[in-house]
């Protein structure tokens, strides 16, 4: 079981109490209907599926609740760094990572 | 006294008598015995059949690595156990055992016959064998395979024991208490490190107790154990022993399986017979030590061959001799020290067989000095004996030529192909391995986890080496922990180093195809196997497993990954290491269900939720269904009515008169604030900017890909809050989905989401006779038609309770929800029952609430809808609001695919004779003439016998259904082709007439 550390309550606790949520940073257009079907398409069902570092969401859903990002190494199952929604997406390079 | 106990020798109590019997015989065994030592004490060494040619085997080891001596365990009712390894089996008082594997006796196997036909049974001989005819599957292939082959028999009846389970935090957590492991530990604790210290064994030495003769520190080496046991008691340490680390997890985190009770003469009251322990570690010492390796020769597996370092420790643990007359085939040294040890004990050594050339001068001359005749450069290429070992047949091997035979006669035939480091629990962390050209094995690589290994777990032989790295384990511990350690270096006596070689298969004279050389003892794979599969064309040393099951017994290979890999590795004719180890997974050792189950069985296998009224319905005699995690009355048969005429009458009750029902587990969500209804505007496709407050609106919502998530009807009981109703299994959803756009897409918007599911009771009152129920018991609200029209809901007190009241029907009747604080649901539903009794009230379950919806045409989400249903399809496009400018899921219904045509809709059906029930889930065709496989178009997702018509009912999903309204579709079913005709939903009052009330 993996520990997590939530950004919000600033704690790091087992995985049970977390959910994942998909894949980070992908934003809702604000105007959808502006959108041609292929760009809706890739907005609903195109993901990036990394090897390695990938920016994901959680949700400390039996916690504080709180939606917050994350970078996780699919290969080694490591977080390598947890913040909160709406913060910059980081570069790997500043979490010592070869992107 | 048994023949081949040495009296007062061993760690077992000779004053204590334990009595057993094994395939119905009685036996005595001592206080300390492993089922297998009491026997071996016997002279017993025949203690089960092999898997798949049913050959006579014995134990090969002394611990839990053992393939061979398998056996049944039982204690009373519930409590058989198979495959429970002999040599692991603690004695305990009055212990019932038998053997596997076996038609008839054990000393003769009727199944013993497949050992004749062994040509018939090679590698891949499963995939090879039962291909054809198909028809010969159930009939003759698997009720052979499942009798003779198979390992045991399965319990059949319910465990009666209690399973534990716990969490633990350590600083350290050190496995195995053998040398490196007993010195890791102390050395922490002496710094101050937090430490816990496991053993699968019921003592804590581990090498040390089957060495007495070594020093440590100036002390006999059992001697310096207790005093280190002593020692690390009083630094807190805490000791598990019977504990095995089962796997290696994230973060440190170690399962531990410990054994309670299975070695107890009796079972405390409410003792668990075993604990799962979920420990979390900063720092993992593994100290596994290493597992010694058969060597590979044709009658390798005959009763009576067992590995050198088993044998001593039968000698020195359980004071027993494995026999009067033993022979020695060895690569490395340390089964040098077997053949003095049991020479000591009076064991008559016949001859050391050492497959090098040139074995070290200080052994030759130690066998030389005690008469022991040691032949070098010797091979050994058969056995004989048929229930157990009688003689060996060795020749010289010179420059690879095999020489002339000479026959040994002897009971036992000690074996060692050296030691391969146990790193299973390492390679659970997706560690890398080494492959080390000098021992020829695997050692550790690069770790993942925070995590030293200690002695003969990365290769280190021989007891300074094994305490001295243990210490420095320890003390790189407690560093990484913070604390300041010094490895002390340990002072040893009489110390058993040494090195050795490995092999293939050993250089024999007999022709191959003769050749019955085991690798695998558990599943009976010999190096012929190995070297066919590669032949036959796998490459992969996964395949090479698959193909002919080596490693894939429950002892997971420990005794044969690497013989199989260096055979395997000799035919595809690359080196070991390009080859590699196929993957070892968790558990390390085979783990009772129980275990993992823990508490999660019987009435606390999962959490059950219940209503308020929940008891009424218990009491009143309900029939429950589970619904997502709730129990909920099912329907209330009266006078031992079945269900469908328990249902018929609570339909009929409601549609005459009034039916009360239990509507407490519907999701509720409170959506309140300043944004609320631009919140809702945005999650739902319909639209709430005019619905005034005191009205409600069935709302749907979907997922952003156009497909229905969820449904239910929506109060605004205020300008800033709505009352959400979701269906039963989907609360924490829609929550969750609410909560995601508002805290991610839209955290402009002041809005406040709470869910109320468990704080309301929730109370449905339907039929022509609702108002007249409760219009005595409401206060502070005019429930005239006029006032209260249907979808509207007021705040109010009902029956003197703070209430939600609700006029909607999901029904098709005049129906009312009456939402109350959950404390007062009970009452409320007391009270309306009281007040509904003059005039006929029934109770009524999910069954009747479906059948009257279904009767309406209501769709359930999840059943009328799978995820791939857009609101159109199911008959809502009047629920878009077309005019907003966006919602969740909007921009997906102008998707190709979700505009095309032909796709699936919600029709009714109407079977031609009314009284055959469609099945759900039927299929339907349009031309039940087509050849096979016919083209399904759509399926059934509701079917009832509706009491209401007099016929039954359904409703479908059916590509371009609503344009074939009227049209015949046909369902293939066992027993022939059900007809339909395809209508609309709305069976009943399609006009709503029986709202206007
Ligand atoms: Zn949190």
């Amino acid at each position: 079981m993996l520990l997590i550390h939530c950004p919000y309550c600033d704690e790091t606790l087992p995985e049970a109490e977390f959910a994942y949520a998909g894949e980070a940073h992908i934003i809702r257009p604000a105007d959808p209907s502006t959108l041609t079907d292929e760009e809706w398409r890739d907005f609903l069902f195109i993901r990036s599926n990394a090897r390695g570092p990938h920016y994901e969401r959680w949700r400390h859903v039996h916690g504080c609740a709180r939606f917050f990002n994350a970078v996780r190494d699919t290969v080694s199952d490591r977080f390598l760094l947890t913040y909160k929604a709406g913060e910059k997406r980081p570069d790997l390079a500043s979490l010592g990572v070869a992107e | 006294m048994s023949r081949f106990r040495l009296p007062g020798k061993g760690r077992v109590n000779h004053a204590e008598t334990v009595r057993f019997s094994f395939d119905g015989k009685a036996y005595e065994g001592l206080r300390g015995d492993t089922v297998a030592s009491a026997l071996l004490a016997h002279g017993i060494h025949l203690m089960g059949r092999s898997f798949k040619y049913h050959r006579p085997r014995g134990p090969v080891t002394a611990d839990s690595a053992e393939p061979n001596a398998l056996i049944g365990t039982s204690r009373g009712p519930g409590r058989f156990e198979p495959n429970t390894r002999a040599t692991v089996q603690e004695l305990r008082q009055g212990l019932e055992c038998e053997s596997q594997n076996r038609l008839g006796s054990l000393a003769f196997d009727l199944g013993a016959v497949n050992d004749a036909l062994h040509p018939l049974f090679p590698a891949g001989f499963y995939y090879k064998t039962f291909m054809w005819p198909r028809s010969f599957w159930d009939r003759l292939y698997e009720p052979i395979i499942r009798r003779a082959a198979g390992l045991g028999r399965a319990p059949s009846e319910v465990d009666p024991d209690i399973y534990a389970s716990r969490y633990l935090h350590t600083d350290l957590l050190v496995v195995g208490a053998g040398p490196s492991g007993l010195m890791a530990a102390l050395v922490a604790a002496r710094a101050g490190a937090r430490v816990t210290l496991v053993d699968e064994n019921p003592e804590m030495g581990g090498a040390i107790l089957s060495d007495p003769g070594v020093g440590i520190d100036g002390q006999p080496a059992w001697d310096w154990l207790a005093q280190t046991l002593e020692e690390l008691a009083s630094l807190g340490v805490r000791l598990m022993t019977r504990t095995t680390a089962i796997g290696y997890y994230h973060q440190n985190m170690i399962g531990l399986c410990e054994k309670i009770t299975d070695h107890l003469d009796t079972i405390p009251d409410g003792a668990p017979r075993e604990r799962m322990w979920r420990v979390r570690a900063t720092r993992v010492v593994l100290a596994q030590g290493a597992l010694e390796k058969p060597l590979v020769f044709h009658g390798n597996d005959r009763p009576g061959v067992m590995l050198a370092g088993a044998a001593q420790s039968y000698l020195h643990r359980w004071g027993v001799r494995v026999g009067d007359r033993a022979v020695i085939v060895t690569s490395h040294d340390s089964a040098y020290f077997t053949a003095f040890d049991l020479a000591e004990a009076g064991t008559k050594v016949v001859a050391i067989i050492d497959t090098r050339e040139a074995p070290p001068e200080a052994l030759r001359a130690e066998a030389r000095a005690r008469g022991i005749e040691l032949l070098a450069g010797h091979t050994v290429t058969g056995t004989k004996g048929r229930l157990r070992v009688a003689s060996v047949t060795v020749n010289p091997v010179e420059a690879g030529r095999i020489g002339d035979p000479r026959m040994l006669h002897c009971d036992c035939l000690l074996m060692s192909g050296g030691w391969t480091p146990s790193l299973h629990l390492f390679s659970h962390t997706k560690a890398s391995l080494a492959w080390d050209e000098q021992s020829r094995t695997f050692l550790p690589g690069r770790m993942t986890e925070e995590c030293h290994i200690a002695g003969a777990g990365r290769g280190l032989w021989g007891y300074l080496d094994a305490l001295s790295d243990g210490a420095e384990a320890g003390a790189a511990a407690a560093r990484a922990l913070g604390q300041e350690a010094e490895a002390p270096t340990p002072a040893v006596a009489h110390d058993r180093a040494g090195t050795g070689e490995s092999h293939k298969e050993l250089p024999t004279d007999r022709t191959s195809s003769r050749v019955r050389a085991f690798i695998d003892f558990q599943n009976d794979v010999t190096a012929k196997d190995i070297r066919l599969a590669v032949r036959e064309g796998m490459r992969s040393i996964e395949h090479v497993k698959r193909y002919t099951t080596n490693g894939m017994a429950t002892d997971q290979g420990k005794m044969s990954s690497i013989n199989g890999l260096m055979i395997a590795a000799d035919a595809v004719g690359k080196a070991p290491p390009e080859v590699g180890l196929t993957t070892f997974r968790p558990p390390y050792t085979p783990t009772t269900f129980g275990a993992f189950a823990g508490y999660h069985k019987g009435a606390t296998f999962e959490v059950t939720r219940a209503t308020p009224i929940d008891g009424w319905a218990e009491e009143n005699g309900a029939v429950y269904e589970p619904v997502s995690l709730w129990r909920r009355a099912w329907y209330f048969p009266q006078g031992g009515e079945d269900m469908d005429r328990a249902v018929a009458r609570e339909c009929r009750a409601t549609r005459e008169g009034v039916g009360i029902f239990d509507a407490s587990t519907l999701g509720k969500i409170e959506v309140a604030g300043p944004d609320a209804v631009e919140f809702m505007n945005r999650m739902y496709t319909n639209p709430w900017t005019k619905l005034a407050p005191g009205r409600c609106r069935y709302g749907v919502l979907l997922g952003e890909d156009g497909y229905i998530r969820d449904d239910g009807v929506i109060g605004r009981l205020g300008p800033d809050l709505f009352h959400v109703t979701t269906t039963t299994g989907g609360a924490a959803r829609v929550l969750n989905m609410m909560e995601d756009y508002l805290q991610t897409e839209w955290p402009d918007l002041d809005v406040w989401l709470t869910s109320t599911t468990e704080q309301w009771a929730t109370v449905a009152l339907n039929g022509p006779k609702a108002r007249k129920v409760l219009e005595g018991l409401v206060e502070g609200a005019d429930m005239s038609a006029e006032a209260m029209p249907h979808m509207s809901v007021a705040e109010c007190r009902v029956a003197g309770f703070k209430a939600r009241l609700f006029r909607l029907s999901f029904t098709g009747e005049l129906g009312f929800e009456i939402n109350v604080p959950a404390r007062h649901g009970r009452a409320l539903w007391e009270a309306l029952m009281q007040a509904g009794q003059p005039h006929g009230i029934c109770a009524y379950g999910t069954e009747t609430m479906h059948v009257l919806r279904a009767e309406k045409g209501f769709i359930i989400i999840g059943q009328d809808t799978d995820g791939t249903v857009a609101p159109e399809d199911a008959g809502l496009g009047w629920a878009i609001g077309k005019k907003k400018p966006d919602f969740v899921g909007k921009r997906s219904l102008a998707r190709p695919d979700l505009v095309a045509e032909g796709r699936k809709q919600l029709v009714g059906l109407l079977t031609e004779d009314g009284h055959v029930k469609l099945e759900e889930g039927a299929q339907i065709v349009f031309d039940p003439d087509q050849p096979k496989p016919m083209k399904m178009v759509g399926h059934v997702t509701s079917s009832y016998h509706s009491a209401t018509l007099g016929r039954s009912i359904a409703m479908a999903l059916i590509e371009g259904g609503r344009d074939r309204m009227g049209e015949t579709v046909h369902v293939p079913m066992p027993d022939g082709v059900v007809r339909a005709k395809v209508t609309s939903t709305a069976f009943y009052d399609p006009d709503g007439d029986r709202l206007k009330l």
